[in-house]
């Protein structure tokens, strides 16, 4: 018990966060802040990745004269950062066309509250 | 030389399409059209080529960039993904030809981004069918699913409201998938689809991996708005400009079931997914429960498009319901329904653009005998695509369901084929309540004398849904040729 705490603390965190912007995404009634959920949400995804990478008395994936090129096991593995780093990107083109279509939304209702757009769109 | 490309020509069309008509929309208002088009077209042509090539040569794998696999990204051309990807392109070259009165009408002087937007999501629906790595077909699902909001969102403010919704449902969707990507590269330590295939033939399929492919279908399954994840697709369908609904109605959830198929059948060992998970009985099961729930839905709408988007959530269930029988009858019922539904789905679509650009209201109740008389042509093409839907022979509807009938049998599975014959009287309730509009008169004599203005006279707008219901008929006649030319040779291994 102990040693799932010990050696996956940094997993249970993650997981707390992604349900954290899964919470906000299902209950929150301000649109804005369901925008702000599903950041949340991806962006515990993109730690989960970085997570996964990381090793114990390893470094940085460049190359460094002291460490020879084939051993491998001194380097963390890169490939998860470089595949976050198009994550990260995706989540940002998201936010962006969000934001894009809120702004239309309270353009024509003027409200971003979920409750009274619902009222004011019959 | 360019021969040896082909491949990857079509994403590669499909983008440079997209980026080209910012930049020459100011030639002329026209000029965003025939481009998207003629892009089309030119795809069309290529992935024809493609088919023509894997079916007699076999398949082709393509290293993007000359970084050879399981360290680069691949593109797989076998025949299910061509078979796939030439569908994208027909569907495409078809609704794209209609679209010209129908965009310019509802998006006056942005038509531009429109076409622009279309072509990014076409060229990323191309790249998730053809690629064969699993992080690339995330990225692929993302451009395809923004530039889908941008499509949809793009007309109301009601249209907004609906795809705010789908992007965060699509968004929770997206990310799932990415969490079960992350999980197998843990597990595995590759995201080549045809190389972790082959490791867990050595290693078997451990419960990190399940969890990971469990995110991977709930994921996929939200895109593909299976039953219980559909609740974002009516309101999209309802509100969007009538081109993108009839080009993303056909297309975008095709592709989600392209990808499940994938998944389950070629990346896991198909008899693992059958027999050991019980992946596809939950994925028959809720296929079936969406028939049924499409089906009645689309009985209580009043409204066209709505009618046709709750049956759209009934025909993903059909190839929901294939995918999960899980035998050689299921799967080619599966991948003709996707066939026969893209068709009859557009076609369907594009009657309702075609009543919306003769100023006719979507209102069922709205329809009548003088419709037929000012639209011959839209109504004669809606009643075949609607026997179609409901799956009277000669038909291609039938054909489908008839194999997915057989594939029921095989398994024993009396429920199903209790739940495809009941939900093909559902579909008969429901359209043939507008046919019953359009063909029998209602002895209204003002109506009955009053001028016809004919409202088809636009070749555009009605050769296109003229040729879709033909090729309903044709697809019917001639199954017989597509299952054994080209759904036979695309059946995974072990079937």
């Amino acid at each position: 018990m102990i040693e799932l705490i010990d050696d996956y603390y940094a997993y249970w965190f993650c997981f707390l966060l992604l349900t954290i912007g899964l919470y906000g995404v299902i209950v929150k009634r301000n649109l804005v802040k369901k925008v702000i959920g599903l950041s949340i949400f991806q962006s515990a995804i993109i730690l989960f990745f970085i997570i996964a990478a990381y090793k114990d008395d390893s470094t940085v994936p460049i190359l460094d004269p002291r460490i020879e090129v084939t051993n491998a096991d001194a380097y963390i593995n890169p490939l998860p950062h470089t595949l976050m780093l198009t994550a990260i990107v995706v989540g940002v083109a998201t936010l962006g066309v969000a934001f894009a279509l809120l702004i239309r939304i309270y353009g024509k209702y003027a409200t971003l509250d979920e409750d009274t757009l619902m009222e004011r769109m019959k | 030389m360019i021969l040896g490309h082909l491949a990857v020509l079509s994403i590669v069309f499909f983008f440079f399409g997209a980026v080209i008509i910012p930049l020459v929309s100011r030639l002329g208002t026209w000029v965003p059209h025939a481009v998207a088009v003629a892009t089309s077209a030119i795809v069309f042509v290529i992935n024809a080529t493609n088919l023509g090539y894997v079916l007699s040569q076999g398949t082709i794998r393509y290293a993007v960039g000359g970084w050879q696999p399981p360290i680069g990204i691949e593109l797989v051309l076998d025949p299910l993904s061509s078979f796939f990807v030439l569908l994208l392109g027909g569907i495409a070259v078809v609704v794209l030809w209609h679209s010209r009165y129908p965009a310019a009408a509802e998006l006056p002087g942005r038509t531009a981004p429109f076409y622009s937007a279309t072509l990014l999501m076409l060229g990323a629906f191309s790249g998730i069918v053809l690629t064969g790595d699993l992080f690339n077909l995330y990225v692929f699902l993302e451009i395809a699913a923004l530039a889908g909001y941008a499509l949809l969102g793009g007309g109301s403010a009601r249209a907004a409201v609906a795809t705010f919704r789908y992007l965060i449902f699509g968004t929770i969707g997206a990310s799932f998938y990415l969490l079960g990507v992350g999980l197998i590269y843990m597990g595995t330590g590759t995201l080549n689809m045809a190389d972790l295939s082959a490791i867990m033939a050595v290693t078997g399929v451990e419960p990190l991996l399940v969890i990971g492919f469990v995110f991977i279908i709930t994921g996929v399954g939200l895109k593909m708005a299976l039953f219980p994840l559909h609740l974002w697709l009516p309101d999209v369908y309802a509100s969007a400009v009538s081109s993108g609904t009839a080009l993303v109605a056909p297309l975008g959830t095709k592709v989600a079931a392209y990808i499940l198929i994938r998944i389950l059948y070629f990346v896991l060992n198909p008899d693992l997914s059958r027999f050991q998970l019980p992946f596809t009985q939950v994925l028959g099961i809720l296929g079936a429960a969406g028939i049924i729930w499409g089906s009645i839905m689309a009985i209580a709408q009043k409204d066209m498009k709505r009618m046709l988007a709750y049956s759209s959530v009934a025909q993903i269930g059909y190839i929901a319901l294939g995918i999960g029988l899980g035998n050689t009858y299921g799967f080619i019922g599966a991948v003709l329904h996707t066939l026969n539904h893209a068709c009859m789905k557009a076609c369907l679509f594009l009657v309702s653009g075609n009543l919306l650009a003769a100023g006719r209201s979507q209102s069922i109740d709205a329809l009548d005998h003088s419709l037929r008389k000012s639209m011959p042509w839209t109504s004669l093409s809606f009643t075949i695509a609607a026997l179609s839907m409901i799956g009277l022979p000669p038909t291609a509807g039938f054909f489908s369901k008839w194999y997915l009938l057989l594939g029921s049998i095989e398994n024993s599975a009396w429920i199903y084929v209790l739940v495809i014959v009941a939900s093909s009287l559902l579909n008969a309730v429901y359209f043939f309540r507008v046919i019953e509009r359009l063909y029998l008169p209602r002895g209204d004599v003002a109506a009955e004398e009053a001028p016809v203005v004919v409202a088809d006279n636009r070749p555009s707008l009605v050769a296109p849904v003229v040729f879709l219901a033909l090729l309903l008929v044709v697809l019917g006649l001639g199954n017989v040729i597509v299952v054994r030319q080209l759904i036979q040779p695309m059946l995974p291994a072990g079937f």
